[in-house]
């Protein structure tokens, strides 16, 4: 095998579990706070998943207090505790970039029915 | 001053450190190398050492390089460099030279030959900013513009910056951090990029800026 490839190899997670855009996550992070480290876990909705290999990412958004916030995590960092997917979201694209638009019931994405 | 080994360009990944971060590294594959020859003060009037490293098929290598490969009772080396030290006695002919005398966090300055990009603008070449894409400019916005005055100096000076060829020239980067070697594999990381193509050959010698 390549050695690049091998040294990315290394480095994956292979607990990551499937989750696509339009999936509610909840992202168990890893904060460090001095010291002292706690988990902290940001709930909302896979907008995007980018790029392959170890260094994949995914954006996840929630509206805090009325607020549109975004975090963009690593797949593979060792930051990221566990990744939980709540529910399979029917979507039409891979980029909901049109949520940023929208708020409340016009937010909404269709769960995937998986019977 | 010890000695420097010679690596191969493996091609650019990243490292996850323990704090999360994303660390991008060359991989640079240094096969372990053979002391070929040892220069003496009283000899050569100064002091180094011949390193050899790299395969190469037996029947590519000629009589000569035969010979001077016997002389040291070593096998056929692809690629031969020499490094200076303050004494060479302190080598002996056919001993290894690994990647053991790197670590972690060490720095190191890496010299290789930079990506040849042909003839190359202005623009490309030395940073100029060409010209505006508006306003009339017609078929100059790629073009350097004036070079110099007028009938004073009533020339062009020497060493003006001018369009020609770029790249394929031998390069230092000084002050690279060593981010990991591993010995048993043959491969050192270093952060950022190193000067060359993959597989192109590179030398890697302690920071003489850097201790």
């Amino acid at each position: 095998m390549n050695i690049i490839d091998k040294i990315e190899q290394e480095q994956m997670k292979d607990n990551v579990p499937d989750f696509k855009a339009g999936d509610k996550v909840k992202v168990h992070a890893k904060v460090r706070e001095g010291e002292k480290e706690r988990i902290q876990v940001f709930e909302g909705t896979v907008i995007r998943r980018k790029g392959g290999g170890l260094s994949a990412n995914f954006t996840v958004r929630k509206m805090a207090s009325g607020v549109g916030v975004e975090r963009t995590f690593q797949l593979h960092s060792p930051n990221i505790d566990k990744i939980d997917v709540m529910t399979i979201g029917r979507v039409r694209r891979s980029r909901l970039y049109y949520l940023r638009d929208r708020t409340g019931k016009a937010a909404r994405i269709k769960e995937k029915r998986t019977w | 001053m010890s000695a420097g080994i010679i690596g191969i360009k493996r091609g650019m990944t990243q490292i996850v450190s323990e704090t999360g971060e994303m660390i991008p590294v060359t991989v640079v594959e240094a096969p372990t190398g053979r002391v070929v020859q040892r220069k003496t003060v009283e000899n050569d009037g100064y002091s180094s050492i011949q390193v050899g490293a790299g395969e190469k098929r037996v029947g590519l290598f000629n009589k000569a390089e035969k010979g001077h490969f016997n002389k040291a009772k070593v096998s056929p080396a692809r690629f031969l460099k020499e490094f200076r030290v303050e004494d060479s006695s302190a080598y002996e002919l056919g001993q290894e030279v690994a990647l053991d005398s790197f670590s972690a966090g060490d720095y190191v300055d890496v010299t290789g030959v930079s990506k040849g990009k042909g003839f190359a603008g202005g623009m490309k070449r030395w940073g100029f900013k060409g010209q505006r894409a508006s306003h009339g400019a017609e078929k100059v916005h790629r073009k350097v513009g004036s070079i110099g005055n007028a009938t004073y100096p009533g020339k062009v000076f020497k060493g003006k910056k001018m369009p020609g060829h770029l790249g394929a020239e031998r390069v230092t980067i000084q002050n690279i951090t060593v981010v990991a070697v591993r010995p048993e594999e043959n491969l050192i990381m270093l952060k950022g990029a190193v000067p060359g193509h993959e597989k192109g050959l590179l030398i890697i010698n302690k920071a003489v800026k850097k201790g």
